[in-house]
């Protein structure tokens, strides 16, 4: 049961069971769809953007605890940040939870540190990074739907 | 009636990967709907083949290649014994099952298939047994129409009977669905097709290891099956046809070994069954295939399917059990799979929790999508039974799913 705590950490089941910014902005600036084709996990991301800087994001869908949990999270950790910003944050993120570079300072990820456990789970990294992935999308005004495959 | 024994522990002993470790947790396989695992008779057998006889088959005149040909012609008569096929010339070796389905469709269908025309398919049916039928639709503006499903997953029949027709010129089926363990009533299917004047071809993926298929008995046009999940190697499957209905279509793919002769003005094609085997075939994989039914046959599905009957209903009982637990297919003709959600837990968290524990399942749509829109769900849990497994296997996977319980409470 320990290595399973380190996957799912209370704050992880916490995020599942109550997601945060779990809602539609109405009229959002940006707006990207995301699909994990793999195990079917769907999840909308909407962002509004001034200047350069990310004011409100929230997401819609449904999925696994992880992949809930990596957006819900994702949500608080990126509102107020600047594109740019929120773009490294991203690729810091996606280097932890694929253990590709093990020099991470997870300390640096603040909250999101808790999907460290994911490295060991490789097929659960799409789970967690599938949010992200249309974060981006969104970010980039991508109009397509974004898969993890 | 004499009792039939069936003794689990010494079937187990047969398959090498049973004494794993997962995680430190002895193994518990419950995934064989995916594909089965491989007794020690099929994996000697290939290395049999390699070691000792592995050449090219066909118009090679020395000792090896005759012994290779040898094997593979004997693979096939074994295939056509196993299926109880008139003659070899109707087994053709293919990939898989997905493989014989395109053949069917792109040979078949682009041949007698055309605007206007109706497929006729069933929702529960695999993505093999979806998307060949609408690639050919595409192409020749058929019609793909798809009978519905109840609750419990069992085909409407009255739907069946009245959505088939003139127009109709092929219903594909399958026999035994991987996502929902339903046993479709295929001998009412065929007879009612031939009287609407359709020809039926039945997807034997999963029903092939776990009851006996007599293609005359059933009088289809076509069956489809896959070695993988009949204990057998993958990369190596099986279209069985009526004679004449090969006889008559085009070939699938061009190429070596297809042929009689070759000009550049002119090229004949071989007599069946090489006509559809393009290119080198998976020689090792047809003899370790030939090797696996006769295990399944050395055992025998008499005493195969009362074990097997016996696994589900025990898992049946101690799954419902489960608090939350919803099973997805209960058919009155079942076989092999629980399928299931959990209320509170996505199927992925518990795929993984349960392999905390050395359990493995699926998790996922099955290459099912409809049946998972059918039931309202975006993936379900999914636990197959084949020979080897046992009741203490069912329990396992049980107390895994309370772990799983624990950490996502109702």
């Amino acid at each position: 049961m320990s290595e399973l705590r380190e996957l799912y950490q209370e704050v992880i089941l916490d995020h599942n069971r109550k997601p945060r910014n779990f809602r539609e902005i109405d009229g959002a600036d940006r707006h990207a769809d995301g699909y994990n084709p793999l195990c079917g996990d769907k999840l909308a991301v909407y962002v509004n953007v001034e200047g350069n800087t990310i004011t409100d994001v929230s997401f819609l869908g449904s999925g696994c605890a992880i992949s809930k949990a990596s957006a819900s999270l994702m949500t608080d950790a990126v509102t107020g940040k600047t594109l740019p910003e929120a773009r490294a944050l991203f690729e810091q993120f996606h280097q932890m939870v694929t253990g590709s570079d093990s020099s991470v300072d997870s300390d640096s990820l603040g909250k999101l540190a808790v999907f460290a456990g994911v490295r060991d789970y490789p097929t659960r990294v799409k789970c967690a990074s599938l949010a992200w992935h249309t974060l981006r999308a969104a970010c980039d005004d991508a109009h397509e739907l974004i898969t993890t495959e | 009636m004499p009792v039939l024994t069936f003794d689990v522990a010494r079937v187990r002993e047969d398959f090498p990967i049973l004494e794993r470790l997962i995680r430190g947790k002895p193994l518990v396989y419950l995934d064989s709907a995916a594909t089965t695992q491989k007794p020690r008779a099929v994996l000697d057998t290939l290395a049999r083949f390699y070691d000792h006889s592995n050449a090219n088959i066909h118009r090679g005149v020395y000792v090896l290649s005759e012994e290779a040909t040898a094997a593979y012609d004997q693979a096939r008569d074994k295939v056509r014994a196993f299926f109880n096929a008139r003659a070899t010339r109707e087994v053709i070796f293919t990939r898989n099952s997905t493989e014989g389905i395109n053949l069917v469709a792109q040979s078949f269908g682009r041949q007698q298939i055309g605007p206007g025309d109706e497929i006729l398919i069933t929702h529960m049916e695999h993505h093999s047994n979806i998307v060949p039928w609408q690639m050919l639709c595409e192409q020749t503006h058929a019609r793909l129409k798809v009978v519905p499903i109840d609750d419990h997953g069992e085909l409407q029949m009255d739907e069946f009977e009245k959505m088939i027709g003139p127009k109709t010129k092929l219903v594909s089926v399958v026999h035994l669905s991987n996502s929902l363990g339903t046993i479709n009533p295929v001998e009412r299917i065929i007879e009612f097709a031939h009287k609407q004047g359709a020809l039926v071809l039945i997807d034997g993926s999963q029903a092939a290891y776990h009851m006996p298929v007599d293609v005359q008995a059933l009088d289809c046009d076509f069956y489809v099956a896959t070695g993988h999940k009949l204990y057998g190697p993958t990369g190596i499957g099986v279209l069985y046809g009526r004679e004449e209905l090969l006889e008559s279509m085009p070939p699938f793919l061009g190429g070596g070994d297809m042929i009689r002769s070759v000009t550049f003005e002119k090229t004949t094609y071989a007599d069946l069954p090489h006509k559809f085997e393009a290119g080198t075939p998976n020689v090792a994989g047809a003899v370790g295939l030939g090797a696996a039914l006769d295990y399944i046959t050395g055992i025998g599905f008499d005493r195969i399917q009362p074990h097997e009957r016996d696994l589900l209903e025990y898992g049946t009982a101690v799954l419902s059990e489960v608090p939350g637990l919803r099973l997805i297919g209960t058919a009155a003709n079942k076989a092999s799979v629980l399928a299931f959600v959990l209320k509170g837990a996505h199927p992925h968290d518990i795929g993984t929790i349960v392999d905390t524990e050395g359990v493995s399942i699926r998790t996922g749509h099955h290459c099912t999508q409809p049946v998972m829109d059918r039931f309202g769900v975006p993936a379900t849990a999914r636990a197959s039974v084949a020979m080897y497994n046992t009741r203490a296997e069912l329990d396992h996977l049980v107390s895994a799913l309370h772990r799983v319980r624990e950490m996502f409470p109702l």
